[in-house]
């Protein structure tokens, strides 16, 4: 049997998903309509012979989070856990922590899955790509190619092209190294604990060594991360192999890149949730390419929206309205007229009549296959970057201003236009 | 009435301050107020009697002449054109006119032809009547002075004293308002050759005691350039609140002072005003919000775009969920492509916008 762990983060992680990440923890963030995580679990659950998914994170046990769990679990009848770490015990650490919890019930293999990434997962792909090579406890990273210099912002992996086994692993290098890269998302078998437990216990010396010459003990020797600690030691050493894939794959750091993603998704919808994509009715909106719509949303039929738009629950959008490249949570209302371009409208926000709200995405370069989106910095040379526009929750959009390249924090009134600014 | 009295309109300049506009129609033809900034003028000298008036052209004139027949039969009067073969600034035109302006002793007025405001051109004649010396000039009161050109003269008879270019200490608030009344006899000081009658022709009239200003009532404004010529339509259509309010159209999505030419077609759910006027043939398609705005001959803003402070070009076409705001110019036969943001930008004839400008700037 089978079993998948996601990584999914604590409250510390994700700051680059700010203000959005301060009303949900940024694994359930809707993406294409579903929490980011869905997409994970949906892909688990297609996978023959998958038993339990377990989610590793250090948020403390919250409603959303066990409400999630409980209608996923509903959905794809499949068991799903949180397990708590008690402090951030990085991506190699949490799994070493609750290894028990992993290999009970005796898997022969588990997928280990970063939270923020969005991805088409071939995970059978993945297993019989194990399969094909000879040894059989080799541990599998799904890799994808980038450009030369989006590749170092990642791991990098250089392999034997003939075996496809790691040579070398580094993780966000300052020079070029390769343009194959980690996605987060990978095939161990329970010996990847000898691996860990070895680095455990190099740690757990080194810092007693630490401790006698410097006195300071903050680094702790469960700290473990897979990229530095594990990938890098295993390189070369006939363990690591690397399956490429050329099917979509984006990391969801930045709002922005949810936007992005949302799009990836809605576009896989065509193949695996057509029910999930609006179509144009007599008496409903205008729908012009992907669109999600959740049932509960009001839509006035001379709206029209898309492409790439998502819908949250209870969403009320006006005669008139346009929508594109956006994403509009729940409960928020855009007012007759209204125009919404590359945008996060947080959850009971309201933009008045004639209102535009506009940001600047931050698409990869359609020219370059194998472009990435980048989740730059806010600011570059003192100026904010000009990037989507976020409204946090219940923001208020006064009619007829512009609110361009923006973030609004949550629960501000605005009374004017705004460009290029972050209004706390 | 005035009988038999003559105007000379200076319409010579090249109007580089109103383009785009100036690029596809010479500014008095420019419409202000659905109407050719020139026709203002010439039909208050028309009511005011004047039956014979000259324009002192330099380019661009065929298309003036065109519309100067149309405008002779019209209102019964004659209209002259006196071309000049290099600009001759706004002295040198009446130089030129000279035998066309002697034919009687009559005074005569002389216009800038970019200047809006209530003419008060039957008071002129009786203040230049009565003071009995070679010119009057009319006057009008600014905020700023220390931007313009000021007259200083006497509160009580009006005698200019002299001009102040841009003082640094107030010396007075009152600015030449391109309006003139003169005698045939102050002819004698001006040569036919490029001449400013501004600075060199009017501080020796002054000087000689032959300068008396006149103080307007009421609203002025220089609209030779775009962010003043929105101003001075709104001061416009406000007069016209007053003296003819039926010409402005009220009732539901209407707003303060908006004035709409009959053929103009509206669609549903708009709101429109305070302060535009939109052209003959022009189309507003359903849900277009528009404020101080003038939308010009044959163009057409289509759904839901919203419109602030703009001049749209004759023949446009605005797209849908289009924002325009900050003094946007668009010249003729411009199109605008759907959900664009414009911010102050100017737009030279024929162009097709096809992304957004969000400062402003200017597109080829
Ligand atoms: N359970 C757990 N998950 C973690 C921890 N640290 C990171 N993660 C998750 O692991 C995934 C990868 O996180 P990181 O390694 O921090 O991110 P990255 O992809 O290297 O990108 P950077 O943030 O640029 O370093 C994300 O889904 C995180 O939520 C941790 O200490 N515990
Ligand atoms: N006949 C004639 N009229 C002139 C000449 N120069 C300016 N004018 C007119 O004098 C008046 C005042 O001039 P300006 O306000 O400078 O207008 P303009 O020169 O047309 O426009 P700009 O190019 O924007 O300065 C306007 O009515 C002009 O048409 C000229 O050389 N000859
Ligand atoms: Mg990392
Ligand atoms: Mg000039």
């Amino acid at each position: 049997m089978l079993k998948a762990v996601i990584l999914i983060g604590g409250p510390q992680k994700g700051t680059r998903f700010r203000p959005l990440s301060f009303e949900v923890p940024k694994p359930l963030f809707p993406v294409a309509g579903v929490p980011m995580l869905q997409h994970h679990i949906e892909a688990c659950a297609k996978v023959p012979n998958m038993k339990e998914i377990l989610l590793i994170g250090f948020y403390q046990p919250n409603e959303e989070l066990t409400r999630f769990m409980f209608s996923a679990q509903q959905e794809f009848k499949i068991s799903i856990r949180y397990l708590q770490e008690y402090a951030a015990l990085g991506t190699g650490g949490g799994i070493y922590h609750f290894r028990d919890q992993i290999l009970s019930g005796g898997p022969e293999a588990f997928f280990i899955m970063n939270a923020d990434v969005c991805s088409e997962f071939p995970l059978l792909e993945m297993l019989n790509f194990q399969k094909e090579h000879g040894e059989p406890s080799s541990f599998v990273i799904l890799g994808t190619t980038a450009n030369r210099t989006q590749s170092m912002n990642y791991g990098c992996i250089v392999e034997n092209q003939g075996t496809n086994e790691v040579l070398h692993y580094v993780e966000k290098p300052s020079t070029f190294v390769s343009d194959i890269i980690n996605c987060g998302i990978y095939l161990f078998t329970p010996e990847i604990f000898q691996h860990i437990g070895a680095v455990f216990q190099k740690n757990q010396q080194d810092m007693l060594l630490d401790d006698l010459t410097n006195g300071n003990g903050w680094h702790r020797a469960e700290a473990i991360r897979l990229e530095q600690d594990i990938f890098t030691a295993l390189a070369g050493q006939g363990k690591l192999y690397v399956y490429k894939t050329r099917a979509f794959w984006s990391q969801i750091k930045s709002a922005g890149s949810a936007i992005y993603a949302s799009r990836l998704y809605l576009n896989q919808y065509h193949k695996t949730h057509p029910e999930r994509l609006a179509t144009n009715e007599d008496g409903g909106p205008r729908i012009s390419g992907n669109v999600y719509i959740h049932p509960t949303a009001n839509i006035d039929p001379t709206a029209v929206l898309g492409p790439n738009v998502s819908i949250g629950t209870g969403v009320t959008i006006g005669a008139g309205v346009r929508v594109r490249e956006s994403i509009i949570l729940h409960g928020a209302t855009l007012q007759d007229h209204s125009c919404v371009l590359n945008c996060i409208v947080g959850w009971d926000s309201t933009i008045g009549k004639w209102a535009r709200v506009e940001g600047t995405p931050s698409d990869p370069n359609p020219n370059d296959p194998y472009a990435k989106i980048d989740s730059e910095t806010l600011f570059r040379d003192g100026k904010l970057t000009p990037s989507i526009t976020i409204l946090g929750c219940n923001v208020t959009i006064p009619a007829e201003v512009i609110i361009l390249n923006s973030i609004v924090l949550p629960h501000k009134d605005l009374n004017r236009s705004f460009k290029n600014q972050i209004i706390l | 009435m005035l009988a038999n009295m003559k105007a000379l309109i200076l319409v010579g300049g090249y109007g580089t301050r109103l383009r785009p506009l100036t690029l596809s129609v010479p500014k008095p033809l420019v419409e202000f107020a659905n109407k050719p900034i020139l026709l203002h003028q010439v039909e208050a000298l028309v009511k005011a009697g004047v039956n014979h008036v000259i324009l002192a052209v330099s380019y661009m004139s065929d298309l003036l002449e065109r519309e100067m027949r149309v405008q002779e039969e019209r209102l019964g009067i004659k209209i002259s054109l006196s071309h000049e073969k290099e600009p001759l600034g706004t002295a040198g035109p009446l130089a030129l006119a000279r035998e066309l302006l002697t034919d009687n002793e009559e005074s005569f007025f002389v216009l800038n032809s970019d200047v809006i405001c209530d003419f008060p051109f039957e008071d002129m004649l009786k203040f230049h009547r009565h003071h009995g010396r070679e010119g009057t000039i009319v006057v009008t009161k600014v905020e700023e002075p220390s931007k313009y050109g000021v007259v200083v003269y006497e509160a009580e008879n009006g005698r200019i004293h002299r001009f102040v270019e841009k003082p640094q200490v107030f010396v007075s608030n009152k600015i030449n308002a391109g309006m003139y009344i003169f005698s045939p006899s102050m002819l004698k000081r001006i040569q036919l050759r490029p001449t400013s009658i501004e600075k060199e022709i009017f501080p020796s009239m002054a000087e000689e005691n032959h300068l008396y200003a006149m103080e307007l009532q009421g609203f002025w404004m220089d609209i030779g350039q775009p962010k003043d010529f929105l101003t001075g339509m709104c001061m416009y259509l406000q007069s016209v609140r007053q003296t003819a309010p039926d010409r402005l159209t009220t009732g539901p999505g209407f707003l303060g002072n908006v004035l709409v030419d009959p053929t103009a077609v509206i669609g549903k759910n708009c709101t429109i005003g305070p302060n535009v006027t939109i052209g003959a043939g022009v189309v507003l398609e359903d849900g277009v919000r528009i404020k101080r705005c003038t939308v010009l001959k044959g163009s057409r803003v289509r759904s839901h775009s919203w419109l602030e402070s703009c001049i749209v070009g004759w023949s446009s076409s605005v797209g849908q969920w289009v924002r325009m705001e900050n003094v946007t110019v668009l010249g003729e036969d411009v199109i605008v492509n759907d959900e664009l943001y414009l911010n102050g930008a100017n737009v030279l004839p024929h162009k097709s916008i096809t992304d957004s400008v969000p400062e402003p700037r200017i597109i080829m």
